[in-house]
C-alpha cells in the first residue's frame, strides 16, 4: 500500500512537473498573431484621466493607427513597428500601484505584450520598474517624474523613461524667473499635499538659493490634494505678499486654483508660475491672468518646436479628437516613436527581436520626435534628456498665445549622470551648461 | 490535536492550491496571492462581524503589516520572511492593543467610523514622511526564508507561503467560531446586555477579537507587501478598507472559506472587466457585485449552503 502510494504521488509529481515545463514554454515572449502587441497603461479614470490619461490614450491611438497605415513623415513613413502591425492592449491606470503591480503581470503573462509603455503615478513607476525587471519586459516610463526611479533601480536593463525627471521642470521654473523677473524679492509656494507637490518645492526652492538667492520664500502652503477649495490657502498667500507664486497643482486643483486666486485679485500684481500649466491653455479662457508663467515639463504640447513630426501630430490629433494635442499628448507619442526606433534597430526588417535585442538597441539611443531629437543620455542611457521651456500665457482676442517663451538647454537644466537630482540641485547644480 | 472534516478540507485546499504553483500560469497565482492576502485582511473584518462590529478601517492593520515588511528589510536589515510576517503581527497587535481601550467602548456607526478615522491618520502620517517615501511609498526586495535566498523564483515562494499561512489561519479562526469565544461573540450580536447577564464580559471578548484580527490583517498586508514588493500609504487609505468590507459582504460570514473566495472572484472579475471593457470596468464590477447583493443577500456561501439544504430535503 506505502509502495503504491508513493508512485502515486511520484506519478503526479512528475505530471505536474510535466505539465510546468509545458507551461512555462507555452508563455515564452512571442506575439503569436505576427503583430507586435504593446500594452498602454494610463488614467482612464479618476483626476488625472482628464488632464493626462486621456489625451495620452488619444495621442496613442492617433500615433498607431497612423503607424499602422504608414502615413506618419519621415523618419518613422514605414508601417506598424519593423514591418509588424501594431496591436495596442490599453488598460486603465487607475487603483493603487498594489493593482497596477497585479494587472502589469497579467498584461505580460497572460495578454503576452512585447512592451509596455505607460505610468503617470510616481508610486506606479516605482512599484512596476522591479517587476519589469523580473519579467524582463522592456518597459517605457512615459510621464512619471520621480527623481527616485533610477535611484532605486541602480543598474536599470528594462525600464527606460522618455519623459523627464521632475528636477528638470522646477530648475527650468527657477532659470527662467531669474532671468524674466530679475527684481523680485520674495516668492510663495502652493503645493499638494503629496510626494510630488513636496518634491516640486524642495526642489524649487533649492533652486531659486542658487540661481535668485536674495529671494526670500515668504510663504509655503500644502493643501490636501483635491481639496478643491482654498479660500483659507488664498488668504495666507494674499497677506504674505510674495512677487511670485510657485505651484505644481495639476489638473482639476490646478483649474480650481487659477479661477479662485484670479476672483479674490490674488494675482494682482504677482506672477503666476504653474509647472504642469500647459495642459490647461485650451481651457483657461482667459480665466488665467495674462502673465502667467507656464510650463509643459519639457518641450511639449504648446512648447513643441515646429517640425515635420510635431506638425503632424497636432494635424491628425486635432483631425480625429477636435482638440489640441497637450503635453501628455506629445510625452506619449515620444514613447512610442523611442519603441519604434529601437525595434527597428534590433532586428532586420519584418523579424520580431527578443527583448533582450530591444532593450539593447534603446540603452543611449537617440531618435526623432514631436519635441525634437531625443537622446538616451542619462541613467546609463534608459533617461531621456532634452531642455524644457517656460514661456508667459496671454489670452488675445480669444485665443491662447504663449510669450517671452524662453527654452533652456538639456546640459543647462539635468543633473550629470549619476547624481541624484536633489542632492545636486542643493549642491548648487554643478556642471551645468546654459548658454 | 484532531481536525474535523471542515478542517480537513481547508487544509487539503491549501495544499493543493500551493501544488498548483507548478500548474497554474504566473499571472494567475500572482493574482490568487494578493487575493489571499487581502483574504486574510478581511478574516479581519469578518471576525468583527461576527461580533456584530463593522470595521472601516482594516486598512490600518493591512499597512501596519506592509510597513513593517518593508522598513524591516529597509532600515532593521530583516530579510527573512518569517520573521517579517511575525514582526508585522507583533507591530499590529501592540497597536491594536491601545486602539483597542476606545474602540471597544464604541458600537455600530461610531465604531466603523472611528476605525475609519485612525486608518485615515496613519494614511496623513506616511503621506507627509517624505524619508518613507510619502505617497509613493518604497519598494519591498530581498526576501528570504531561514537562509534560503528564492531570488527569480520569490513569487512562487510567496504564493506558496500564502496559501500555507491563509490555510492555517482559516483552520485557527474555524476553531475559534467553534469555542466558547466564538459563541460568546455570536451572542453578543444578539444581545449584549443578556451577555453581561450571564457573567461573560462582552467588554474584554470585544477587545481580544479587536487585537486578533488586527494580527491577522497584519499577515495578509505584508504577505501583500512581499508579494507586489512595494508599499504606499494607499493601504491605509479609506477607500482600501471599504474595499475589505465589501469583500466580507460579498463572501458573506457562514463560512471560514468565504473570504477567500470572494476575494479570489473579485479579484478575476475586476481583472477581466480591466481587460475587455478598460475605458468603463468600474460599471462591470459594479454591476457583478450589485447582481451578487441582490440575489445573494448572505452573500456567496449561501449558494453552497442552499444546495445542501435542497439536497437533505431529497
Amino acid at each position: 500500500m506505502k509502495m503504491t502510494q508513493s508512485s502515486i504521488a511520484r506519478r503526479a509529481l512528475t505530471a505536474a512537473v510535466a505539465t510546468a515545463a509545458l507551461a512555462s514554454a507555452t508563455t515564452a515572449q512571442a506575439a503569436e498573431n505576427g503583430k507586435f502587441r504593446v500594452g498602454i497603461v494610463t488614467f482612464l479614470s479618476g483626476a488625472a484621466a482628464g488632464p493626462f490619461g486621456v489625451p495620452s490614450a488619444h495621442a496613442a491611438e492617433t500615433v498607431i493607427d497612423a503607424l499602422n497605415k504608414g502615413q506618419l513623415p519621415a523618419p518613422y513613413n514605414t508601417k506598424g513597428i519593423n514591418g509588424m502591425e501594431i496591436e495596442a492592449v490599453i488598460i486603465d491606470e487607475n487603483g493603487g500601484a498594489t493593482k497596477q503591480v497585479e494587472e502589469f503581470r497579467n498584461l505580460v503573462e497572460r495578454q503576452k505584450v512585447d512592451a509596455v509603455i505607460g505610468y503617470i503615478s510616481s508610486g506606479d513607476c516605482l512599484a512596476i520598474s522591479p517587476v519589469a525587471e523580473e519579467l524582463k519586459i522592456p518597459t517605457i516610463m512615459y510621464d512619471c517624474g520621480t527623481s527616485r526611479l533610477f535611484v532605486e533601480n541602480k543598474a536599470p536593463k528594462y525600464v527606460f523613461r522618455t519623459g523627464l525627471d521632475a528636477v528638470v521642470d522646477n530648475v527650468g521654473a527657477a532659470r527662467y524667473l531669474a532671468d524674466t523677473r530679475p527684481k523680485m524679492a520674495s516668492f510663495a509656494g502652493i503645493q499638494q499635499n503629496y510626494a510630488w507637490g513636496q518634491d516640486s518645492w524642495v526642489d524649487f526652492v533649492e533652486a531659486m538659493k542658487h540661481v535668485k538667492p536674495t529671494a526670500k520664500v515668504a510663504a509655503e502652503q500644502f493643501p490636501k490634494i483635491f481639496q478643491g477649495q482654498y479660500g483659507a490657502e488664498i488668504s495666507a498667500l494674499s497677506v504674505a505678499k510674495p512677487d511670485v507664486i510657485h505651484s505644481s497643482f495639476w489638473g482639476g486643483d490646478m483649474e480650481a486654483l487659477v479661477l479662485q486666486g484670479g476672483a479674490r485679485g490674488l494675482y494682482d500684481g504677482k506672477t503666476l508660475v504653474l509647472t504642469c500649466g500647459e495642459t490647461g491653455i485650451e481651457r483657461y479662457k482667459g480665466q488665467a491672468p495674462n502673465g502667467t508663467v507656464i510650463g509643459g515639463r519639457g518641450p511639449f504640447g504648446a512648447f513643441a518646436p515646429k517640425n515635420a513630426l510635431s506638425d503632424w501630430l497636432r494635424t491628425a490629433y486635432r483631425a480625429k479628437w477636435s482638440d489640441e494635442p497637450i503635453y501628455p499628448s506629445f510625452k506619449m507619442a515620444q514613447a512610442i516613436l523611442a519603441l519604434k526606433t529601437a525595434v527597428e534597430k534590433a532586428a532586420p526588417a519584418g523579424k520580431q527581436p527578443s527583448s533582450d535585442q530591444i532593450v539593447a538597441a534603446m540603452t543611449g539611443i537617440t531618435f526623432e520626435s514631436p519635441s525634437g531629437t531625443v537622446k538616451m543620455a542619462r541613467a546609463s542611457g534608459h533617461q531621456a534628456m532634452q531642455g524644457i521651456a517656460y514661456g508667459e500665457y496671454h489670452y488675445e482676442s480669444g485665443r491662447a498665445v504663449l510669450k517671452n517663451v524662453k527654452s533652456y538647454a538639456d546640459t543647462c537644466v539635468t543633473p550629470p549622470d549619476g547624481t541624484n537630482g536633489q542632492e545636486w540641485i542643493k549642491a548648487g547644480m554643478p556642471g551645468a551648461k546654459c548658454d | 490535536m484532531r481536525l474535523d472534516r471542515t478542517e480537513l478540507w481547508l487544509l487539503a485546499s491549501g495544499v493543493v492550491l500551493a501544488l498548483g504553483v507548478f500548474v497554474l500560469p504566473n499571472w494567475l497565482t500572482f493574482l490568487l496571492t494578493i487575493a489571499f492576502a487581502k483574504g486574510l485582511v478581511v478574516q479581519g473584518v469578518v471576525v468583527q462581524m461576527r461580533a456584530g462590529l463593522v470595521s472601516f478601517g482594516q486598512g490600518l492593520y493591512y499597512c501596519i503589516g506592509g510597513y513593517t515588511v518593508g522598513m524591516g528589510g529597509q532600515w532593521l536589515g530583516v530579510h527573512d520572511a518569517f520573521v517579517l510576517l511575525a514582526l508585522s503581527m507583533v507591530a499590529a497587535a501592540v497597536v491594536a492593543m491601545v486602539l483597542g481601550l476606545l474602540l471597544t467602548r464604541y458600537r455600530e456607526i461610531f465604531f466603523a467610523m472611528l476605525t475609519l478615522a485612525f486608518s485615515m491618520i496613519l494614511y496623513g502620517v506616511l503621506a507627509k514622511s517624505q524619508s518613507l517615501g510619502s505617497t509613493d511609498g518604497f519598494n519591498v526586495h530581498g526576501i528570504t526564508a531561514l537562509g534560503w535566498t528564492p531570488g527569480s523564483s520569490g513569487k512562487m515562494f510567496v504564493y506558496v507561503l500564502t496559501c500555507g499561512i491563509a490555510a492555517v489561519a482559516a483552520v485557527f479562526l474555524h476553531r475559534l467560531s467553534k469555542s466558547s469565544v466564538g459563541y460568546v461573540c455570536e451572542a453578543i450580536r444578539e444581545n449584549e446586555v443578556r451577555v453581561e447577564y450571564l457573567g461573560a464580559s462582552p467588554r474584554w471578548t470585544l477587545y481580544s477579537t479587536y487585537v486578533l484580527a488586527a494580527a491577522v490583517s497584519a499577515l495578509g498586508g505584508g504577505l501583500t507587501g512581499m508579494a507586489t514588493g512595494h508599499v504606499d500609504p494607499e493601504m491605509a487609505y479609506w477607500t482600501t478598507s471599504g474595499e475589505f468590507v465589501f469583500i466580507a459582504l460579498l463572501g458573506g460570514i457562514g463560512h471560514v472559506a468565504a473570504p477567500f473566495v470572494a476575494a479570489s472572484l473579485f479579484s478575476t472579475v475586476r481583472t477581466y472587466a480591466i481587460q475587455f471593457v478598460p475605458h468603463s470596468w468600474q460599471m462591470i464590477l459594479g454591476f457583478v457585485l450589485l447582481g451578487i447583493i441582490i440575489f445573494l443577500p448572505k452573500g456567496l456561501w449561501s449558494l453552497f449552503k442552499r444546495t445542501r439544504k435542497a439536497e437533505a430535503r431529497v
